[in-house]
C-alpha cells in the first residue's frame, strides 16, 4: 500500500525580490513500512522536502505539486485536519534535540503531551505509555522526570525518537537525527531507529549528508542536487553501482576501512555545492562538477531515466548504458 | 625540505592540561599524559571522541593552552609562554579550526584574513605577493577574484581554503588542524583533504590533524593515535592501527562506522567518558567490550579495574603501541 | 622550514579600503527613512556651521537689537521675535550650534569612555573586569540631574558643566553594552585563530573586537547624542546652562521665565521645541538606517 506519493513537488523561496528555487521537481512513492533515505549537501533541497512534507515551511514558501499521504494531499488540508495529521500520523524528528526539546519541562511531560493532546486517555494510560515508550528508546523509565539538561546528547536524541512514536504514527520524517552525536553514540541511535522501524513497521524518511549512514538504515536511497533527485534506488544498489557521477562521488566521500584505492587518496568533487539561487534551469545541473560530463550536458534536457530494477538516475550516461 | 634524521619538529612530553573545577565540580584532567611527536613532513592524525581532550591537546600544542604539566617541545626545546618567544613560535605552527565561516571575522575580507598574520609579525614588505602565494597554495585560483570577498559570499570549501591560505601566509613548518573537514559538505572534504596531502608534498609541511573520523585517517594519515579520556590508548601507522586494532576502543570506534564488515550489538553502552571522574585502572573499563567478554573469576579483570597503565610513549615510526592490559592476550578463546 | 616561495605576483593588490565604505553608502541611498534623516541633520550643521556669516552680535545682543517686541511672525522676522526684540528664527539657528556641540561633544565623550572601558572590561577576565564594571555600575546610578547641579556650583554653569554631566552619566550605558558585545564576539573562533596567528591583546581587541563592536556602539551613538541634545536642552530649561549663551534649551526656558505661553506667543517655544524634535527624529532615522545595514545577523543570514 502506498503510504505517501510525492508528485513534481517545487519549493519556490521569496527572498528580497528574487526567487530561489529549493526543490525543483521532485517526485517519489513509499509504502508502508518502507524506508526511505534522502541525500544531499547543503543547498540541495533535502531538508525543504522533509519540512515541506508537513507543511512546516515559512509563509515565504511557495509549493506546488501534490503530496498525498494515505490518499489525501498534505498541500490542500485543512489546519485542523492538518494538527491532527501532524505528530498523530506523521511525526519528525529534528536534529540538534537540546533545542528541540523544551527546557523547563520534564522529558515525561513531553512526551505525554501528544498523546493527551491526540488521544481521548486518561493521565494514566498517557503516564504508562510514557514509561513503556522511554523504555523502547532505551532510556530507563524512572529518568521519566527528569529534564533534558540532566540528560546526555544520546539520551536526549532518544527521548525525541520517543516522542516521535508517541502517537504510533505511520511515517516518521528524521531530519539528520545524528549529526552532533559521538561515532559510537550516532551508531546507537542508526541502530535503534533501524529496529523501531522494523518492528512496528513504520514508514521512515531520513534526511542525512551522510550517504553511508543512511545506507545503514533505509531500504531505498535518494540522492538529491540543487533541488532534483539526481538518483533513486535500492540503497545497496545505490552504493556499490551509483548510475549517477555524484551518487558515485558522495559514495567515495567516506572511505571503507581496509580499501587500498582510498588510501591517501581522498575523493571530493572540484567545484562548490551550487547555490540554489542561480542553479540554470536548463541542462543538468551538475554538469559544472561533472568529470565525465559531455558537451551537450549543460544543455540538452535532462530526466529521470530508469537505471535498472527499481532505479532511476538523472544522468545522461544512464542512456549509454541501457542501450548497449 | 624534508632531511630524514631532524627528529621530530612538534612533541607532547608527558603533557597535562587539568582545568581547575567550578563550583565545587572535581577539577577535569582533559590531557591527562600524553606522549606524541609528529615527524617532519608526517601527517598524524588524532582520533577520539568529543569530550576525550583532543581539542585541548591540539590546543596545548600550538601554544593556545598552557599545560599543567609536561611540556611541548618545538625543534628539540621546550616552548616558552613568554610573549615574544611565544610569538615566534606561532610562525612555526599554525592552527587551522573546524567551523570555517567562525573562524573568520566577518568584517574582514579575504586579503585582510590572510594578511592578517604577516601584519601580525610585522612582515610588510612583498605582502601583496605573499597573500597571492598563500591564495594559490591553498588552491583558491585565481586569487585576485577573491581578494575582494568578505566571508559570507564564499562557501565552505572557501572559507576553509581562506583559513589554510591565512595559516600558510606565515610559512608555518607545522599546522594543526582540529576537525578541517567536519563542518564541511561530502564532496568538498575530500577536496580540503588533498589540499592538506598537496601541502605536506610540495611544502614539505607536517600535520596533525585531530578528528572523530577514521575514515579521514585512512585517507590523509601516516600515523594514527586514538584517544580516550585524556590519554592516548592506542598509537601506530594507519594501515596497522585501522586494519588490526589492538585496543578494544579502536575496535568499536572501527565497528560502528557505516558499511564496516561486521556489525556488534553489544555497542559500548555505560556513561560517556568524563575527564572530571576518570575511572580507576584502565580508564575504558567500565565500558570495554572486551573485558566484558572475559569469563568470571578472570585474573586480568582485577588489573583492567585496579592496575593504572602507563602512559604510552611518543612512537618511532612504524612502532605501535596500545595501552590494555589485555593487548596479546586472546580475549576469548577459541571453541 | 617550509619551501622557498615561488614568486609570482600576478599583480595582486589589496583592496581599497573605501570598498566597504562606497558598499555601505550604496545600501544607505536606499532606504528612504535613513535619507530623509540625514538631510535634515545635514541641513541643520549646514546652517549651524554657516551661522556666523549672517548673523552677528547685532542680531544677538539684546541691547543692539531694534526690533518690535514679541511680535508674532511677519514678512519681516519670519518666525517673530522675542521680549528683547531679536528675531526668533536666527536664534534658533543660533542656539543650534550650542545645541549641537554639547550633544556631539558629550556622545563622542561618552563613546570614547564607553567603549575603551567596556572593551577592556569584556576583554580582560578576572579582576580587571571586576573592578571595571564595579566602577561602570556605580556610575549608573548617578542621577543625571543632582550630578549636574553640583558639576554647575564647582566648575560654574554654562556648556562645560552640562557636556561634562551629559558624559559621566551616559558613558556607563555605552560600557555595559560594549562589553555585553565584546563578550559575545570573543566567544567567536576567529578570535582564537587570530591569536594563533599571533595577535595579543592589544591587537585583538583593537583589529578583531573593535571592528565588529563598532557598529553597534554606532547606532547607540546616534540615540546617545539624541539623548544628549534632549539633557542639554532639560539642563538649560532648569536655569543650568549660561543665560547669555544661546541654545535650543535657554530659549525654551527663557521663553518661560517671562511668561511667553501665557501671553500667547507660541512662535517663541515652538520654534526650539521643533528643531529638538528634528533633530532627535534625524539621529534616530539615521541610526535605524545604519543598523539595518550593519546589523550582522542581516548580511550574514543566507550564506
Amino acid at each position: 500500500m502506498t503510504l505517501l506519493e510525492v508528485r513534481d513537488l517545487a519549493v519556490t523561496y521569496r527572498s528580497g525580490g528574487s526567487d530561489v528555487r529549493a526543490v525543483r521537481g521532485v517526485d517519489f512513492t513509499l509504502d508502508a513500512g518502507q524506508t526511505l533515505g534522502i541525500a544531499g549537501e547543503s543547498g540541495s533541497g533535502k531538508s525543504t522536502v522533509a519540512l515541506s512534507l508537513l507543511r512546516l515551511l515559512p509563509v515565504s514558501a511557495k509549493i506546488t505539486g501534490e503530496l498525498l499521504f494515505q490518499g489525501e494531499d498534505v498541500l490542500t488540508l485543512g489546519w485542523g485536519k492538518l494538527r491532527a495529521v501532524r505528530w498523530a500520523q506523521m511525526s519528525v524528528v529534528f536534529q540538534g534535540a537540546m533545542s528541540a526539546l523544551n527546557p523547563v519541562r520534564s522529558i515525561g511531560e513531553q512526551i505525554r503531551e501528544p498523546i493527551l493532546l491526540h488521544e481521548k486517555v486518561g493521565g494514566r494510560t498517557a503516564r504508562a505509555r510514557t514509561a513503556e515508550l522511554l523504555d523502547s528508546v532505551g532510556v530507563p523509565s524512572s529518568r521519566a522526570n527528569a529534564y533534558p539538561h540532566e540528560l546526555s546528547g544520546g539520551q536526549r536524541q532518544r527521548v525525541m525518537i520517543a516522542m516521535a512514536l508517541a502517537c504510533r504514527p505511520n511515517l516518521i520524517i528524521a531530519d539528520e537525527p545524528t549529526t552532533a552525536l559521538d561515532v559510537i553514540v550516532q551508531a546507537q541511535i542508526l541502530e535503534l531507529l533501524t529496529d523501531l522501524v522494523r518492528e512496528s513497521r513504520i514508514g521512515l524518511i531520513m534526511i542525512s549528508h551522510d550517504l553511508s549512514v543512511l545506507g545503514e538504515v533505509c531500504e531505498r536511497l535518494a540522492v538529491m542536487y540543487a533541488g532534483r533527485l539526481a538518483e533513486i534506488g535500492p540503497s545497496r544498489e545505490l552504493l556499490t553501482d551509483p548510475r549517477h557521477p555524484y551518487t558515485e562521488a558522495l559514495a567515495g566521500a567516506f572511505p571503507t576501512i581496509g580499501d587500498a584505492a582510498s588510501r591517501l587518496a581522498p575523493s571530493g568533487l572540484p567545484g562548490d555545492p551550487p547555490d540554489p539561487a542561480k542553479v540554470a534551469d536548463q541542462g543538468c545541473a551538475f554538469q559544472p562538477r561533472c568529470p565525465v560530463a559531455l558537451p551537450d550536458c549543460a544543455t540538452r534536457d535532462i530526466e529521470a531515466w530508469p537505471a535498472g530494477p527499481g532505479r532511476l538516475a538523472a544522468c545522461v550516461h544512464v542512456l549509454d548504458k541501457v542501450s548497449s | 625540505m624534508n632531511t630524514p634524521d631532524d627528529g621530530p619538529v612538534l612533541e607532547a612530553v608527558d603533557l597535562k592540561v587539568t582545568y581547575p573545577g567550578r563550583r565545587g565540580r572535581p577539577p577535569a584532567r582533559a590531557v591527562d599524559g600524553v606522549n606524541l611527536a609528529a615527524r617532519p613532513g608526517e601527517i598524524l592524525a588524532l582520533i577520539g571522541e568529543s569530550g576525550c581532550g583532543k581539542s585541548t591537546l591540539a590546543r596545548a600544542l600550538v601554544g593556545l593552552v598552557k599545560p599543567t604539566g609536561g611540556e611541548v617541545r618545538y625543534r628539540g626545546s621546550g616552548l616558552s609562554y613568554r610573549g615574544r618567544a611565544l610569538k615566534r613560535y606561532r610562525r612555526g605552527v599554525q592552527l587551522v579550526l573546524q567551523d570555517p565561516a567562525g573562524a573568520l571575522n566577518p568584517r574582514q575580507n579575504v586579503y585582510d584574513a590572510v594578511a592578517e598574520g604577516p601584519r601580525l609579525h610585522g612582515l610588510r614588505s612583498g605582502l601583496d605577493d605573499r597573500v597571492h602565494n598563500a591564495l594559490r597554495q591553498a588552491g583558491l585560483r585565481p586569487p585576485e577574484q577573491l581578494v575582494a570577498r568578505y566571508p559570507h559570499e564564499l562557501s565552505g570549501g572557501q572559507q576553509q581554503r581562506v583559513v589554510i591560505a591565512g595559516a600558510l601566509a606565515l610559512e608555518p613548518s607545522v599546522i594543526v588542524a582540529d576537525e578541517p573537514v567536519a563542518s564541511l559538505d561530502a564532496s568538498v572534504r575530500g577536496e580540503i583533504l588533498k589540499l592538506i596531502l598537496q601541502l605536506r608534498d610540495e611544502l614539505g609541511l607536517t600535520a596533525l590533524v585531530v578528528s572523530h573520523d577514521l575514515g579521514l585517517a585512512w585517507n590523509i594519515a601516516d600515523r594514527v593515535a586514538v584517544m580516550y579520556l585524556g590519554r592516548i590508548v592506542e598509537l601506530g601507522p594507519v594501515e596497522e592501527v585501522l586494519q588490526h586494532p589492538q585496543h578494544p576502543y579502536t575496535q568499536a570506534l572501527i565497528d560502528v562506522l557505516p558499511g564496516g564488515a561486521k556489525r556488534r550489538h553489544d555497542l559500548l553502552a555505560g556513561e560517556p567518558p568524563d575527564p572530571t571522574r576518570i575511572p580507576p585502572g584502565c580508564r575504558f573499563h567500565p565500558r570495554c567490550p572486551a573485558r566484558a567478554e572475559l569469563p568470571a573469576g578472570d585474573p586480568r579483570d582485577a588489573l583492567c579495574t585496579g592496575k593504572a597503565l602507563p602512559v604510552l610513549g611518543p612512537g618511532a615510526a612504524g612502532e605501535r603501541a596500545a595501552a590494555c592490559h589485555l593487548v596479546g592476550v586472546p580475549l576469548v578463546d577459541a571453541p | 622550514m617550509t619551501a622557498a616561495v615561488t614568486t609570482a605576483s600576478g599583480g595582486l593588490t589589496a583592496p581599497s579600503r573605501w570598498n566597504p565604505v562606497k558598499r555601505f553608502a550604496r545600501q544607505y541611498v536606499r532606504m528612504p527613512t535613513g535619507v530623509a534623516g540625514l538631510v535634515v541633520l545635514v541641513g541643520f550643521l549646514v546652517l549651524a556651521l554657516t551661522a556666523p556669516l549672517y548673523i552677528g552680535a547685532n542680531n544677538l545682543d539684546v541691547t543692539k537689537v531694534n526690533g518690535p517686541l514679541l511680535a508674532p511672525p511677519s514678512s519681516a522676522y519670519w518666525l517673530g521675535t522675542d521680549l528683547p526684540g531679536r528675531s526668533v528664527l536666527l536664534l534658533t539657528i543660533w542656539g543650534s550650534r550650542a545645541s549641537l556641540s554639547i550633544g556631539i561633544i558629550a556622545t563622542v565623550l561618552t563613546m570614547i569612555l564607553g567603549t575603551s572601558i567596556g572593551l577592556i572590561a569584556g576583554h580582560f577576565q578576572g579582576a580587571v573586569s571586576r573592578v571595571l564594571m564595579t566602577i561602570t555600575d556605580w556610575f549608573i546610578t548617578l542621577p543625571s540631574l543632582p550630578l549636574a547641579i553640583s558639576l554647575a556650583a564647582i566648575i560654574g554653569q554654562g556648556a562645560t558643566s552640562i557636556t561634562v554631566a551629559i558624559a559621566v552619566t551616559s558613558w556607563p550605558a555605552t560600557a555595559r553594552l560594549v562589553r555585553a558585545q565584546t563578550l559575545a564576539v570573543e566567544a567567536r573562533p576567529f578570535i582564537e585563530r587570530a591569536r594563533a596567528l599571533g595577535a595579543g591583546n592589544t591587537q585583538i581587541m583593537s583589529r578583531q573586537v573593535l571592528p565588529n563592536v563598532m557598529p553597534l556602539v554606532l547606532v547607540s551613538s546616534t540615540l546617545t547624542i539624541a539623548g544628549a541634545i534632549l539633557s542639554e536642552t532639560t539642563l538649560s530649561f532648569l536655569g543650568l546652562g549660561d543665560p547669555s549663551t544661546v541654545s535650543w534649551g535657554n530659549m525654551i526656558n527663557q521663553a518661560f521665565t517671562t511668561g511667553a505661553i501665557t501671553r500667547g506667543a507660541w512662535w517663541y517655544l515652538l520654534p526650539p521645541g521643533i528643531a529638538i524634535v528634528l533633530v532627535v527624529l534625524g539621529f534616530t532615522m539615521t541610526g535605524r538606517a545604519v543598523e539595518n545595514i550593519l546589523n550582522p545577523r542581516m548580511v550574514g543570514a543566507r550564506s
